[in-house]
């Protein structure tokens, strides 16, 4: 984590609340709308736009659920069996989570390790799912260019693949500042600053899962 | 400029001036400017780089006047004449008017509040290198961004597609400018928010003991509101870009009608950030020029609370209005509306703003010095540009006016005639707070009446252009259409202006070789800046002050007497600032963070990044190597000593 707060030996804040703290609340409040414009470009094509429906014609109508029209892989593309194995892989990195900075804060630096460990291995299995579901698309002909769905699909959930990247970057780091011995009780906000984002991107990962795949199909 | 080369200043405690030389010790020269993480001098090198793109962008405005000057124009071509009107627009939004403000902001936020520094002085390092390699990359367009060739062969390559950016236009344009457009609005983005999260926790978080909000000097208050508004409204245009971006380098559909997709997508993301962009460029300015009234009318703010919560009001109402930017898109009549009456809506704050400063002027005992000069012309053509963009709001008049010059005027008469008018006031008035010299009061008279009489002779025929039919954005008009005489005003007018900066910039010169120093509080000021010595020791304040009232600063100079009129306190009372730094007790350690070149290293990573996107994916990697080190080193680095 970066520790950008140089006036660290300033105690007291007008609040009392961190200044990183505060930082990364805003910094977060801020990635909502980022994501809201993300999803709202995906929900908007989904339900209003012209695609080509199964006979041909542009006409308006919602993403077609089925897996392919015409030979144009679509939604029913999703697996969601798949992707709740995924999903319920990066809940359970929450949990690790929580486990790490518990352990940091009562200064158990090994349980620190493991779990920092163990929520960035979590991290990289969802996102290992998310490269083989890409690859698997790819391969049934559904690119960034076939059609909207693609398009959106990519884009949203690259993003959000692109954030878990950033945050299993992060906690490696972590990982390895606890194997030096540079992680303590006493710089536990550092875990607990890590673990807001995480927490945040897990969050997200459920507004896209419940509006991409359980109720897009 | 640092206080640690001030000659003739008597030593101050021990304490902070050994780490006050040492932190000078550490770097010198250039150097020293390089790795400063010191926010008076991020925001004069702010000041200092939003100025040269000031004068560029400028430079592209004159040459659009020179070109309109006459029926059948003939110094640029069209393509030539798209360009410098899409740089133009670009570069005074995100390269002048935003970093100015931003320069007010780290010059004054943390001694207006009372503290030692920024919450995080190396972001704010960041910040500003990020927005000028932000800068230089977008203006490095003009060098290699024409399809056709390089600039050396003749072909200016700046990006064509307006300011605004619309699609699918933006998406089918040939060449690379668009790609350095969209890019380097990334690139800034990435500094203004850096900058708005700084500022906020600042703000909430930095304040000194009794500074309460409602103790916060007006400028505070309108720069917290800013910053939010850079908080929410940021992502949307990055969304945007990014869709832009993914339409034009890897066939994605987002803007591809024939796949589906609409371009009014990117209308309403655009939009829906530009609007509150919009009170992002006047919020500050209305700050400042709540500052300056005050001072030079020797009265407090008029309906302080009412001057806050309408600016609090016009940040959250900013939200609710983009779409009178789209009435003849075919919203339907419901949408066009709404729009209208929210548009009409947000007109009452900013009303009962300009009546707080009428009050605020009314019998207060005037001193008609360049600062107020400014602020008042400011609330002259505010009066105008609001009424003109009330009537914006009335759709049916829209319909008549979108796209003519009828929209460009009111435009102009807001950022020039409002936000730009205010920043000269501000640099006016806080110029001798930060160079220890006071600008020259003739020379200043002389620039603003030039600029002020060059400003109206320039926008107003705009007006008169736009009611007469004439489009936006046309690159000459035919003879015969009346068109002509206005035009040629217009161009007298911003030569005018041209001549007024020249007038602004030989006084900046002449003013800082003056060998008489300014005095810490030169006019009678009101805020906590005044009350420490020009220009600021690097720790600002030897003593950390305790607030006690709004406008702490006046009360501790002046009581009331029973006509309410105030009366300065007899001597002893009032306690200056050296009187402070002397006062026995506690003084204990000042930390001041110490200086960093990582955040300029970091900030070189995202245009190696973004020149990768536009010419060969490697240079993508070198450039996330590049951040990634930055990043690590500065993140590693002990942050204090």
């Amino acid at each position: 984590m970066q520790r950008a707060s140089t006036l660290g030996a300033h105690p007291q804040t007008s609040t009392g609340l961190d200044n990183r703290k505060l930082l990364m609340w805003l910094f977060l409040a801020s990635e909502c709308l980022f994501f809201g414009g993300l999803i709202g470009a995906y929900l908007l094509y989904r339900s209003k736009v012209a695609v080509p429906c199964e006979n041909g014609d542009l006409a308006t109508c919602v993403f077609p659920v089925d897996r392919t029209v015409n030979g144009v892989a679509y939604q029913g593309i999703l697996d969601i069996p798949f992707t709740s194995v995924s999903s319920f892989v990066l809940l359970m990195s929450s949990l690790a989570m929580v486990l790490a900075l518990a352990a940091i804060q009562r200064n158990d630096r090994w349980g620190a390790q493991i779990w920092l460990l163990c929520t960035a291995f979590l991290g990289m299995t969802f996102l290992a799912g998310q490269a083989f579901e890409f690859t698997e698309f790819y391969r049934e002909g559904l690119t960034l260019n076939t059609n909207l769905f693609g398009t959106t699909f990519f884009v949203l959930t690259g993003f959000h693949g692109a954030h878990v990247s950033v945050g299993v970057l992060i906690l490696l780091s972590l990982f390895v500042m606890a194997r030096r011995g540079r992680l303590t009780q006493r710089n536990a906000l550092n875990v607990e600053l890590a673990g807001l984002y995480w927490h945040f991107v897990d969050v997200v990962w459920i507004v896209i899962f419940t509006l991409v795949y359980l109720i897009g199909t | 400029m640092a206080g640690a080369t001030i000659g003739q200043r008597r030593p101050t405690i021990g304490e902070a001036l050994r780490l006050a030389r040492r932190e000078a010790a550490t770097y010198r020269g250039v150097w020293s400017w390089i790795a400063t993480v010191d926010h008076k001098r991020i925001g004069m090198m702010y000041g200092v780089t939003a100025f040269a793109f000031f004068l560029m962008g400028g430079i592209e405005a004159l040459v659009i006047r020179l070109q309109l000057a006459t029926p059948n124009g003939g110094i640029v071509d069209p393509d030539q004449y798209n360009r410098l009107f899409t740089m133009h627009g670009t570069t005074m939004v995100f390269l002048v008017i935003m970093p100015l403000s931003a320069a007010f902001f780290n010059l004054l936020i943390p001694l207006m509040i009372g503290a030692r520094d920024v919450a995080f002085p190396r972001l704010n390092a960041f910040s500003y290198w990020t927005f000028l390699a932000g800068g230089l990359f977008m203006s490095a367009s003009f060098l290699t961004g024409n399809p056709g060739g390089t600039i050396f062969e003749g072909k200016l390559g700046a990006p064509d597609g307006g300011w605004f950016g619309y699609v699918p236009l933006t998406v089918i344009s040939p060449g690379s400018g668009i790609d350095y457009w969209a890019l380097g609005l990334l690139i800034l983005g990435v500094s203004s928010m850096a900058g708005a999260f700084n500022f906020a926790v600042t703000i909430i978080n930095m304040r000194a003991p009794g500074m309460t909000f409602f103790h916060m000097p007006l400028f505070v208050w309108m720069t917290l509101a800013t910053s939010f508004l850079i908080i929410f409204a940021m992502p949307v245009i990055t969304v945007a870009l990014f869709q832009l971006l993914f339409d034009r380098l890897f066939d994605a559909n987002f803007f591809n009608v024939a796949a589906g997709g609409t371009p009014l997508l990117w209308q309403h993301m655009f939009w829906l950030f530009g609007h509150p962009e919009v009170y992002i460029l006047i919020l500050p300015a209305m700050g400042i020029v709540s500052e300056i009234l005050p001072t030079f009318s020797r009265k407090p703010l008029f309906g302080y609370p009412f001057v806050v919560f309408s600016g609090v009001a016009i940040a959250f109402m900013s939200w609710g209005v983009w779409a009178h930017h789209m009435y003849t898109t075919g919203l339907g009549a419901v949408a066009n509306s709404a729009f209208g009456i929210s548009t009409l809506l947000i007109a009452v704050p900013t009303g009962i703003k300009i009546f707080n400063w009428l009050g605020t002027l009314w019998g207060g005992s005037i001193s008609l010095r360049t600062p107020l000069l400014f602020a008042a012309g400011f609330i002259a053509m505010f009066t105008i540009g609001g009424l003109t963009g009330v009537m914006h709001s009335i759709v049916p008049s829209d319909y008549q006016q979108q796209d003519t010059y009828f929209v460009v005027a009111p435009f102009h008469q807001v950022l020039v005639g409002v936000a730009l008018f205010a920043l000269f006031g501000g640099m006016y008035y806080w110029f001798p707070k930060f160079t220890g010299r006071l600008l020259n009061e003739r020379l200043g008279q002389l620039h603003f009446w030039s600029m002020f009489i060059g400003f109206n002779v320039t926008f107003q025929p705009m007006m008169v252009l736009g009611l007469m039919g004439m489009p936006r954005r046309v690159a000459t008009y035919p003879e015969g259409l009346g068109f002509g005489l206005w035009n040629m005003m217009a161009t007298v007018g911003a030569f005018l202006i041209a001549a007024s900066i020249l007038a602004f910039i030989y006084n900046v010169i002449v003013s800082l070789r003056s060998k008489e120093w300014a005095e810490a509080d030169p006019w009678d000021g009101r805020t906590l800046e005044w009350s420490i010595p020009s220009p600021p020791p690097p720790y600002n304040f030897a003593q950390i002050p305790q607030v006690h009232a709004l406008d702490d600063f006046w009360h501790r100079k002046y009581v009331e007497n029973e006509r309410g009129e105030p009366v300065p306190v007899v001597a002893g009372g009032a306690q200056t600032a050296e009187e402070d730094e002397e006062a026995p007790g506690e003084h204990h350690d000042i930390h001041l963070p110490s200086p960093s070149y990582f955040p300029l290293i970091a900030s070189l990573g995202p245009p190696v990044i973004a020149f990768g996107f536009i010419y060969d994916f490697a240079l993508v990697a070198v450039g996330a190597v590049v951040l990634l080190f930055g990043l690590y080193g500065w993140a590693l680095e002990p942050a204090a000593e």
